[in-house]
């Protein structure tokens, strides 16, 4: 028997050359919301990134062609799950720019205190998962139990912790309960001491610092290329908020800042949440303060609302008019609008085509995370792999919303 | 001369110019780069909250979670045994609500299965029996089905309801089962739960057929 090694040059033994592929997703810890990364390595260096969305495809826009225009709160609930009332706003808002009607003072006030507070959870998970991946565990607990304090407030007033459909088109579906106001004060100030903790215990800390800063850059010019919008296009210094820069509801009465960055990187993006959800609970109290007590919750047309329950129960007309608008839905004059409102990620969308019948004739959602999500490629590209976690974690990007 | 743009009640102009705010850069000092002061900050943030609940479990002074849900400390809730009231608004199992003769007050109109984004109630509307003093004057359901599993808890269908038949106040969330057919609630079981207050009353002030206060059927037609 001949030895095996004797003749077996050098050159043989070469290992594969090609560069590694690897596989991040759709099923990973990190990739919250499923989403896949194929990613070409040398060493820990990526080369080349592959950005595959669609996972969590579920064709929204087709199903909502086929209930009334009402039946669609419970999918706008659904596309960005953790920030449910702001989609349920932004739909509300946009039915109402078509047929032409807004809705009463003490409604907008309503609309805005229940999106603050939205606004207020998406941040806080956003950046309690990107600690949380990042190993800093603590902080994310700390986030859930205030996000919790939030969830009990929305259960209160909309019957329900996540998916609420609670917007109607034209109001709301129940006006504000007894203690709406006293819950959210003694509230909030809980959640603000559970975000100082956090805060305390990250950002004088060097390994998180070390992580974040520097990591993940995008030029602002680049973000506005890609059609970036909210908390990730302000990390990079450009001052676009749908709030102040095009105010719906009362947001042209409300005093706040509008937080920028100037790098663009992980912890830019990090700091403009944190201080963004200072400045909802700035926006809450004004609110709060300004908000009638007392007043009609929703627009006063039959043709739009329901009539009031004790007139169905009792009267003809009252019964009829709630027939109709039942089972033949809104009627929503024909034509077509866009309509954009602030979401818990950026500039949340809705183009909508109406034929004048009951049914959305077509309903294009312009999501803020699927513009987002497009930069994550040019971000990672050339990092390590460590630092796709923190990078990805830091666009929140949200499967529902993104995949439509 | 341009015509001056219509004023949109949804877009106001904005008023007063964007005021920003700058994130500062993080401050790289011998503080922060030594590491250990910020470790030693961060530990004592969660030893306080270590020291202090576990001194409260030993103590048994833990916060009650339901009365004291935001005090500081444990304010876990040991499911089952513990449990959190629901609120008023909150949307649980449906019910359907009943006259005093123990029939359903539903007429089978088919407005709630109508109103359901997810199609999950199935009715079967039927006449009453020839000499039924209600034939010609109502219908009602012979069968009425619910699937739970379908079912995403959105409340349409009883704001649908012109009767209130249907309501979701059982206080009760929806259970787990092991299969599948035990998520379909039919008509006996969605009639044999109660409101969160034990009654079956409902909000509807008319008198239908089966209350005792209804004046009774007096139409020509009856009879057919
Ligand atoms: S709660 Fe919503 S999904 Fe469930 S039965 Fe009622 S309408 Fe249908
Ligand atoms: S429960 Fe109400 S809405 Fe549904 S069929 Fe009966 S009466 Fe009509």
């Amino acid at each position: 028997m001949e030895p095996l090694d004797l003749d077996i040059s050098e050159g043989e033994l070469e290992l594969p050359s090609e560069p590694m592929m690897l596989n991040m997703g759709p099923s990973h810890p990190a990739m919250h919301g499923t989403i896949r990364i194929v990613v070409e390595l040398s060493g820990e260096l990526i080369t080349k990134a592959d950005v595959q969305i669609g996972y969590l495809h579920r064709g929204f826009e087709k199903m909502c062609e086929r209930g009334t225009w009402t039946q669609v709160f419970p999918y706008v609930d659904r596309c960005n799950y953790v920030s449910p009332m702001l989609n349920n706003v932004g739909f509300a808002l946009a039915v109402e720019k078509m047929m032409g009607v807004t809705v009463p003072e003490r409604c907008q006030y309503y609309r805005v205190v229940l999106g603050e507070l939205a606004r207020i959870c998406d941040h806080m998970i956003c950046n309690g998962a990107m600690c949380m991946e990042l190993g800093a565990f603590t902080p994310f607990l700390y986030h859930a139990r205030a996000r919790d304090i939030i969830w009990d407030i929305f259960e209160e007033e909309t019957g329900a912790r996540v998916t609420h459909s609670f917007g109607r088109v034209g109001g709301m579906a129940a006006p504000p309960t007894q203690y709406f106001k006293e819950m959210i004060r003694a509230g909030l100030p809980r959640v603000q001491k559970f975000l100082s903790d956090s805060e305390r215990l990250l950002v004088k800390n060097r390994i998180f610092l070390d992580r974040l800063e520097g990591v993940g850059r995008i030029s602002k010019e680049d973000a506005l290329a890609l059609g970036w919008t909210g908390p990730t296009l302000r990390s990079t210094g450009a001052a676009y908020d749908v709030r102040r820069a095009h105010p719906y509801l009362v947001y042209d009465r409300m005093e706040f800042d509008v937080p920028v960055g100037t790098t663009g990187d992980n912890y830019d993006r990090f700091m403009c949440r944190m201080e963004e959800i200072r400045q909802s609970m700035r926006i809450i109290d004004q609110a709060l303060e300004q908000m009638p007590d007392e007043g009609p919750i929703n627009i006063d047309d039959p043709r739009i609302m329901l009539p009031p329950k004790g007139e169905v129960y009792t009267t003809i007309e009252a019964t009829i008019q709630h027939f109709k608008i039942v089972m033949e839905g809104i009627k929503v004059p024909a034509g077509e609008c866009y309509s954009y409102t602030e979401g818990g990620n950026g500039e949340l969308g809705f183009y909508m085509v109406s034929d004048g019948s009951g049914t959305p004739y077509r309903l294009r959602i312009r999501p803020p995370c699927f513009a987002v999500t497009q930069g994550l490629e040019q971000m990672i590209t050339g990092l390590m792999i460590p630092d796709v976690v923190p990078t990805f974690g830091s666009l929140n990007m949200i499967g529902g919303e993104c995949d439509h | 001369m341009a015509k001056a743009p219509a004023p949109n009640p949804w877009t106001k102009p904005r008023g007063e110019a964007i005021k920003l705010k700058v994130i500062p850069r993080p401050q790289r000092t011998a503080e922060v780069q030594s590491y250990v002061p910020a470790f030693l900050k961060g530990m004592s943030i969660t030893m306080r909250h270590f020291f202090k609940n576990t001194k409260e479990m030993v103590l048994g002074q833990k916060p009650d979670p339901v009365l004291e849900g935001l005090e500081e400390g444990i304010t876990t809730i040991n499911y089952p045994e513990e449990k959190r009231p629901y609120p008023e608004r909150f949307r649980g199992l449906h019910r359907l609500t009943l006259r005093q003769d123990d029939s359903p007050r539903c007429v089978a109109c088919l407005c709630c299965s109508t109103a359901c984004p997810a199609q999950c109630i199935h009715i079967v509307a039927a006449e009453y029996p020839e000499g039924d003093t209600r034939r010609g004057y109502e219908r009602y359901p012979s069968s009425f089905v619910i699937d739970e599993l379908r079912c995403i808890f959105c409340g349409f269908c009883v704001e649908a309801c012109p009767c209130d038949a249907i309501r979701m106040d059982t206080g009760m969330h929806a259970t787990a089962y092991d299969s599948r057919e035990q998520f379909i609630y039919k008509r006996e079981l969605l009639m044999s739960f109660t409101g969160r207050d034990g009654s079956r009353e409902t909000a509807n002030p008319r008198h239908e057929p089966g209350d005792e206060t209804h004046p009774g059927v007096t139409r020509e037609h009856m009879e057919h």
